[in-house]
């Protein structure tokens, strides 16, 4: 689950002298986060998850109204390409603010 | 920000954890604030904003550690899912081109001989404390963690670009790293400095930090260090360093990062910005480290309180400490200084009756900039500095 992993190749000239490690590899932990299962969970979970994980739904202030989210699902459009087609958009946010939003 | 140190079997998230990764959890004093605290490659336990790309937040305790901040416990923000995980040093080349006499391919082992500069300097990010902002907004949730303060070495920029030779007409140098978008429809990040900031210096080509290698998280080997501006611009993984003859307008410069156009870099909460500018330059800030909101100390004997204050650069030239709730303010003693860039250790003692009290802290920089006493706003939630209130109760 986690790992640092250091190689060197190359020779220490002394034992003083720090070198710097010639290559670097980590592994990062597993997400945890899944969306609440509710209608249009499906879709989101779909249309949301190739670019971040989860909690950075869930994790945004509570009781927002749609608009808040529908503007959030269009921005992940427009601005950060995401390939969410346009009659998608609507059950996505309503989705989101019944699930993390104001419920309306 | 206060830890509840509440022990989560699981996480609040709507589903049982599949893996112990996240036995605890870390709750910020916001609604919505519970986190799980993980242990990342190279981190101690994070307090993870997001998990993908990677937000991970600095435990508020470690702030009370000392005035630098430890590699294993510096903050962690990317932008984009493509993040390295595996950078190989036989490999990896620092290009210097566009406008410039000479390209050049740099490795680290070729930036290591080169004359090196060494600082401490403050990393914050701009949405730093965005979870405070009333009326919320969207972005990263963040309390007061991101943010962190480190010994900087690397080679000035200036020297870099002045091997390469920059030509007539230079108006930006861009930066990019390898984090990369995971669809093509995302703007690659990429940053720029006007030519002056650029040769300014100051800012460096950092492959040290405390001493040691950059965690992989914060930007090994080599990333841009801007002191005293946004972490916004402080590229990590550098790997293209690009001279331009015109001004980057690129989603990250010209869309995203950009702060109201006027002193304070606010409007009335919920409004627009009729003009706005690319973020830049810190605004001043100090915190109480040594209590916390909601705390009980002991009444009627002296107590020390302790904190940090830091600015854009200039220096700091006051921190005044309150414990009447901004009536009667006390200037506290400044410990040494490890460069205008740094945190700076401030600390002062104080009696309290018993009661409930309201403890504050204000800072002045060395060309007068301060704290506003109540919270400014922008849409972005970008650049939060009000004068802190630590609530303690004396008993």
């Amino acid at each position: 689950m986690l790992r640092v992993l250091r190689h060197t190749s190359i020779a220490l000239a002394t034992a003083a002298i720090a070198l710097p490690v010639a290559a670097l590899r980590i592994e990062l932990p597993a997400e945890n986060a899944r969306l609440e299962r509710a209608p249009g969970s499906d879709l989101a979970t779909a249309q949301c998850s190739a670019c971040h994980s989860f909690d950075y739904i869930s994790t945004q202030p509570p009781g927002k109204p749609i608009a808040f989210w529908k503007a959030e699902v269009e921005k992940m459009k427009k601005v950060y390409g995401a390939p969410i087609p346009d009659d998608q958009i609507d059950p996505i946010a309503q989705y989101l603010t019944r699930a993390y939003g104001d419920g309306k | 920000m206060r830890s509840a140190g509440a022990l989560g079997a699981g996480l609040a998230l709507g589903a049982p954890a599949l893996r112990a990764l996240a036995a605890e959890t870390y709750t910020l004093p916001i609604a919505n604030g519970q986190r799980p605290l993980v242990r990342y490659p190279q981190k101690r336990p994070m307090i993870v904003v997001t998990s993908r790309p990677p937000q991970l937040e600095t435990p508020w305790e470690v702030f009370n550690d000392g005035v630098v901040t430890p590699n294993d416990a510096f903050f962690v923000r990317y932008h984009l899912a493509g993040i390295p995980t595996n950078i190989d040093l036989d490999s990896y080349r620092i290009t210097v081109k566009g406008k410039v006499a000479s390209p050049l391919s740099l490795s680290v082992a070729a930036l290591r001989q080169m004359d090196a500069v060494e600082y401490h300097a403050v990393n914050q990010c701009s949405g730093n404390s965005r979870g405070f902002f009333e009326p919320r907004v969207a972005g990263g949730q963040l309390g007061n963690g991101a943010m962190g303060n480190a010994k900087w070495r690397g080679v000035p920029l200036k020297a870099v670009l002045a091997k390469a030779g920059i030509q007539q007409g230079a108006l930006q140098v861009k930066f990019d790293g390898l984090d990369v978008p995971v669809t093509t429809g995302t703007p690659d990040f990429v940053k720029a400095l006007d030519v002056d900031h650029a040769m300014d210096g100051e800012v460096i080509l950092a492959y040290a930090m405390n001493d040691t290698d950059l965690p992989m998280l914060n930007g090994y080997p080599v990333r841009l260090v801007v002191p005293g501006w946004y972490g916004t611009y402080w590229v990590k993984h550098l790997t293209e360093i690009t001279v331009l003859d015109g001004v980057l307008n690129d989603y990250w410069m010209a869309t995203a990062y950009r702060i109201p156009d006027n002193a304070c870099a606010c409007v009335p909460p919920g409004t627009a910005p009729a003009k706005a500018v690319p973020i830049n330059r810190f605004n001043v800030r100090s915190f109480v480290t040594s209590v916390r909101d909601g705390d009980t100390i002991r009444a009627g004997m002296p107590i020390t309180l302790r904190g940090i204050a830091f600015d854009g650069g200039y220096g700091i030239r006051d921190v005044a400490v309150s414990t009447d709730g901004g009536r009667t303010w006390t200037s506290a003693a400044l410990g040494r200084e490890l460069g205008k860039y740094s945190f700076r250790e401030w600390q002062t003692t104080a009696t309290l009756a018993a009661g409930t009290h309201e403890i504050r802290v204000r800072t002045i920089n060395s060309i007068g900039q301060s704290q506003p006493a109540e919270a400014l706003w922008n849409p972005a939630g970008y650049m939060r500095n009000v004068v802190e209130t630590i609530r303690v109760r004396a008993a």
